[in-house]
């Protein structure tokens, strides 16, 4: 029988694949933004598993706030990236100190 | 195994392969269409556990407007892709160290949870087909719908707040204002006056002006 922990541990294997891709793909900022997604997906099937499994529906209104905010945060994200191509040429995080000294 | 059992691990299996895939793809075209293939697995998962309206929105609101912008940034960047993928080798064991111990460490809080036992509290855990079996009470996008709009509509409009922001934040981003360009000025337009555009001249005759 599939039960809250089968859930859980999917969602924390996600978290932890999304924490992982952050550090390995430190230049490429793309990839961090996709990473903070997946995070953020893990977060939510945890949310909506808890609602299930205690019989509230007060999670999934939850897990609607955080799947609205990370939308808005891609949104801005994407535009911020768009930007810093235009004034750089290119999108190396790694070295950006363009507001050094 | 039970349909439902079969679903779950099917998905499951697929929500940590393509996960993986996301962050070791060469090529960021294929980390998107990963992603997409991963937001579709887990909306697999919220069906199983009877979410069926986050499921879809997921589907909606990922796959066909977060996961295609991605998609839509990654194909208008000219950038060498090769390149940022030169330091994975060297950043990789930092972040296999990392993505471990950050598992170790919910595995060993969530392990030492007791899951409560009381039948007040714990519920049967209904899958998706017994809650869609179940067809007395409200489904689930009902449900859903009578909290979100009478407990929480505060929340529901702030979350209508912050997409707006998002969207005139973005738009003023990325706005930038081209010179030589021809468009209209709808305000100049509005404000000519007859005394600026028009002049009557009384030509004598024979003269012209």
């Amino acid at each position: 029988m599939i039960g809250l922990g089968h859930y859980l541990t999917v969602a924390a294997i996600l978290f932890a694949i999304g924490a992982c891709g952050i550090f390995i793909n430190r230049k490429n900022v793309i990839i961090i933004l996709m990473s903070i997604e997946l995070m953020l997906l893990a977060v939510n099937i945890n949310l909506v598993a808890f609602s299930q499994f205690l019989g509230d529906l007060v999670g999934q209104v939850f897990a609607f706030m955080v799947l609205t905010v990370a939308a808005a945060e891609a949104a801005i994200g994407l535009a911020i990236l768009v930007t810093f191509f235009r004034n750089r040429g290119d999108i190396a995080v790694d070295d950006a100190n363009l507001m050094k000294n | 195994m039970t349909f439902a059992g079969i679903a779950f691990w099917a998905f499951a299996i697929s929500t940590v392969t393509f996960g993986l895939l996301v962050i070791l793809a060469r090529n960021p075209v294929h980390s998107v269409l990963c992603l997409i293939t991963t937001f579709i697995s887990v909306a697999g998962l919220f069906v199983l556990m009877g979410a069926e309206y986050l499921a879809f929105l997921l589907i909606i609101v990922y796959v066909g407007a977060v996961a295609v912008l991605f998609l839509f940034v990654v194909m208008m960047l000219d950038v060498d892709f090769a390149e940022l993928k030169s330091g994975f080798a060297e950043y990789l064991p930092y972040g296999v160290i990392v993505g471990v111990v950050l598992l170790v460490n919910i595995g060993l809080v969530v392990a030492a949870w007791q899951l409560p036992t009381d039948p007040q509290l714990a519920q049967p855990y209904l899958t998706g087909a017994e809650m869609t079996a179940n067809l007395e009470g409200p489904n689930n996008a009902e449900a859903l719908g009578m909290v979100l709009y009478t407990d929480y509509i505060h929340y529901f409009q702030i979350a209508g707040m912050v997409l707006l922001v998002a969207m005139i934040g973005a738009i003023i981003l990325t706005f930038r204002e081209r010179k030589g360009i021809k468009k209209q000025n709808p305000g100049d337009q509005a404000a000519r006056k007859r005394e600026d555009a028009v002049e009557v001249v009384s030509v004598q005759t024979g003269k012209g002006i």
